[in-house]
């Protein structure tokens, strides 16, 4: 018998390493043949530990198992939620980048070419760089770390490029809030990010690669980086990458706890081993990135959505989504939520159906009434502003950002001014401090935002001033789009700074 | 466990760090090693580091104070790290951070006082959709409630 136990981080925080060492110890005592597998999430945070048995009617789940349950799990007393894909809240999403993660063991490199993994690179060696720089290109794929990019064009300016030494760098960093799909996907389908970047490299003629990993998530270190030594051992890193006489490898690198880092030519600089200060452009990146050579910054999710696009074909990628956002948007619903984890879906739901009919509501139970899209530096979106679809351009439109697709649901009793009062304050403990409207003014906006808690009506003015010169001033989008959060939340939830009247009373 | 250790030689340093050196961009990788060893980075590190890598201590220093992970000084023995990021607060992180800061009688990066745990706040954990979150050494734990916090707290000896 074959049961699948999530080695997921999230599914680990709710208990799985509990129900596995139940489930193994059960299963000795009563002499059971039964294999454990540690696979990934399937996304469906919500019922996690959610646990699967292998049956000949398919995989059978279980949700929110705890470990008193496994006696009854292992007599089939327990009841079932039926076959995990046939879930509603699976069923209705369109996996593409996530297909694997949570079916296979991800550290299985035999699990993973059964379930397709490696057809994108076998296809990739076939092609000249020029043809897989085109493919990335007519697949419409933008960069999913926030800014939208277009990767193929990203990838050109790269492979035109001459240089002795160029270089794929992964950025791993994740740090919004509410974001989590770079950690699942690696700890759930860890060979789909080599293989990626092992493509990026033959597209460009980059034989080297780093992924930069936040120290905040040490389980997705120890995956990816044993992952990377299989990959190796296999031939799939290395001087010869499958056998084809071309190199690539790479290697695993931890952040040290700044969220700037995130942020391209501060993560490029704490790599080189400096402080993580932005770096201005030009030079691009694509240019002169990692010390100083031609390199190619992308997401991890961007990257591991190469290797779909390279299985699947360009066109196949492109047929999903809306106007000029091409495929799927990998959302992480999070927060106060009733049905949180990763929905994977072509762009154009509105936001909410995400957050209503997907998530379900708060967990709470009390009304939604904020939902900041986008991480730190994205916008508090009111319940009136439902209707806006997921796609870039339509969120630009409303004042907000899609960034890394992560929604966290607020309910009723959140203070927004509260939640203004710390965008200011994050902005000021991350400034990297090279611009001052950054590193000065987000310490005179959390100053301003306590002067109109204390109920003073001139500071309102003042604090939209501020983040005006924010806006303009500064280098990079954390002092840049930190005013995001700040003004949607005092534009779209005035009542909350409008301490002035009770002051008057 | 590295509170009562003595300080480390200028030997035992570059033990840790030398064999790092041949690394493109070796200096991160270098103070994540000395962290690991020590629980913390050692000031005698500092010139060592600026001597094998060729750069002013001054620099050196200026790395090491830019990122929040590395400390100057050893933490207790066991470190908790809460979540205080805004999916965390959406349920309820602000209330437990207090109440656990004013059980232990501490503020942020404080220690207890029988040096048993450390608690550090920190910016998401990726534990977004079953906040609050928590790390305790490197583990982390999802819905976080007082009944919850009150077990690590007890596991811990704090
Ligand atoms: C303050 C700040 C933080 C950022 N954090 C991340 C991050 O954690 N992950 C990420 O992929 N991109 C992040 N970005 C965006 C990167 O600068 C860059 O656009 C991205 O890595 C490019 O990859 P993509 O084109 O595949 O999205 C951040 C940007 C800023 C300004
Ligand atoms: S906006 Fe802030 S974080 Fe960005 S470069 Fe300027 S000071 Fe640094
Ligand atoms: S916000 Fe706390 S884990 Fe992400």
């Amino acid at each position: 018998m074959k049961i699948f136990v999530p080695g997921d981080s999230a599914a680990k925080a709710l208990g799985a390493d509990d129900v596995a060492d139940a489930l193994a110890r059960e299963a000795a005592a009563r002499g059971l043949d039964v294999q454990l597998v540690r696979n990934g999430t399937r996304g469906m945070v919500w019922l996690e530990p959610l646990v699967e048995v292998d049956t000949p009617e398919g995989r059978i789940g279980y949700g929110n198992v705890t470990p008193d349950q496994v006696p009854d799990l292992l007599d089939g007393k327990l009841n079932g939620l039926g076959r995990v894909e046939d879930i509603d809240w699976f069923a209705r999403q369109t996996r593409l980048t996530f297909a694997r993660c949570g079916l296979i063991n991800p550290l299985d490199m035999d699990d993973y070419g059964a379930h397709g993994g490696l057809v994108g690179l076998r296809r990739a060696l076939g092609m000249t760089k020029a043809q897989i720089v085109q493919e990335v290109i007519d697949s419409g794929l933008r960069g999913r770390g926030g800014a939208g990019f277009p990767t193929g064009i990203k990838w050109k300016t790269v492979a035109e490029a001459e240089a002795p030494q160029k270089y794929i760098v992964c950025n791993a960093d994740e740090g919004d809030s509410g974001t989590f799909a770079d950690r699942m996907i690696i700890e759930g389908d860890p060979f789909q990010l080599i293989e990626g970047m092992a493509i990026a490299g033959l597209g460009v003629g980059a034989t080297r690669g780093y992924v930069y990993l936040r120290s905040e998530y040490p389980d997705a270190i120890h995956i990816l980086t044993q992952a990377v030594k299989i990959a190796r051992q296999r031939g799939l890193l290395g001087a010869d990458v499958l056998g084809s006489g071309r190199a690539f490898d790479m290697e695993v690198r931890t952040g040290a706890g700044a969220y700037v880092c995130g942020e391209e030519t501060s993560l490029l600089n704490s790599l080189e081993g400096k402080r993580g200060t932005v770096r201005a452009k030009p030079p691009l990146p694509a240019l002169q990135g990692f010390l100083g050579q031609p390199t190619v910054v992308n997401n991890v999710i961007s990257l591991t959505t190469i290797p779909v696009i390279f299985e699947r074909g360009a066109k196949h990628y492109a047929d999903f989504g809306l106007g000029r956002s091409r495929g799927t948007v990998t959302l992480q619903i999070a927060g106060n939520v009733k049905r949180g984890g990763l929905f994977e879906t072509a762009f154009g739901l509105t936001l909410g159906e995400v957050v209503n009919d997907i998530g379900g509501g708060t967990a709470s139970g009390r009304p939604v009434k904020a939902v900041q899209v986008g991480g730190p530096l994205g916008a508090y979106m009111h319940i009136d502003q439902f209707h806006t679809p997921m796609g870039y351009e339509e969120f630009d439109s409303q004042g907000g950002l899609i960034g890394h697709a992560g929604l966290v649901v607020f309910d009723d009793t959140v203070d927004m001014l509260r939640m203004a009062r710390f965008a200011m304050e994050f902005c000021a403990v991350e400034s990297c401090g090279k611009c001052t409207p950054c590193r000065i003014g987000a310490v005179r906006g959390v100053e301003t935002i306590d002067r109109i808690a204390q109920g003073d009506p001139d500071a309102i003015p003042l604090l939209t001033d501020l983040c005006e010169t924010m806006k303009d001033g500064s280098l990079c989008a954390l002092g840049g789009f930190t005013p995001f959060p700040v003004m949607s939340a005092l534009r779209n939830f005035p009542d909350d700074f409008a301490t002035f009247k009770e002051a008057a009373e | 466990m590295h509170s009562h250790a003595p300080a480390p030689t200028e030997e035992e340093i570059r033990g840790v760090v030398a064999p790092l050196a041949s690394l493109e961009g070796p200096l991160l990788p270098m103070l994540h090693a000395l962290q690991e060893t020590w629980g913390f980075v050692p000031q005698a590190a500092v010139p060592v580091l600026a001597d094998i890598l060729n750069l002013g201590r001054a620099e050196v220093h200026g790395v090491i104070s830019f990122y929040h992970d590395f400390r100057d000084h050893p933490a207790g023995r066991h470190v908790l790290k809460i979540c205080r990021a805004e999916a965390c607060q959406s349920m309820g992180a602000n209330a437990l951070a207090e109440s656990t800061l004013q059980k232990l009688g501490i503020g942020w990066h404080g220690t207890t006082s029988n040096g048993a745990l450390t608690v550090e706040p920190v910016y998401c954990l990726g534990m977004c959709a079953c906040a609050p979150a928590a790390m305790v050494d490197g583990k982390v734990v999802g819905r976080v409630d007082d009944a919850r916090m009150d077990r690590i707290l007890a596991e811990v000896g704090a």
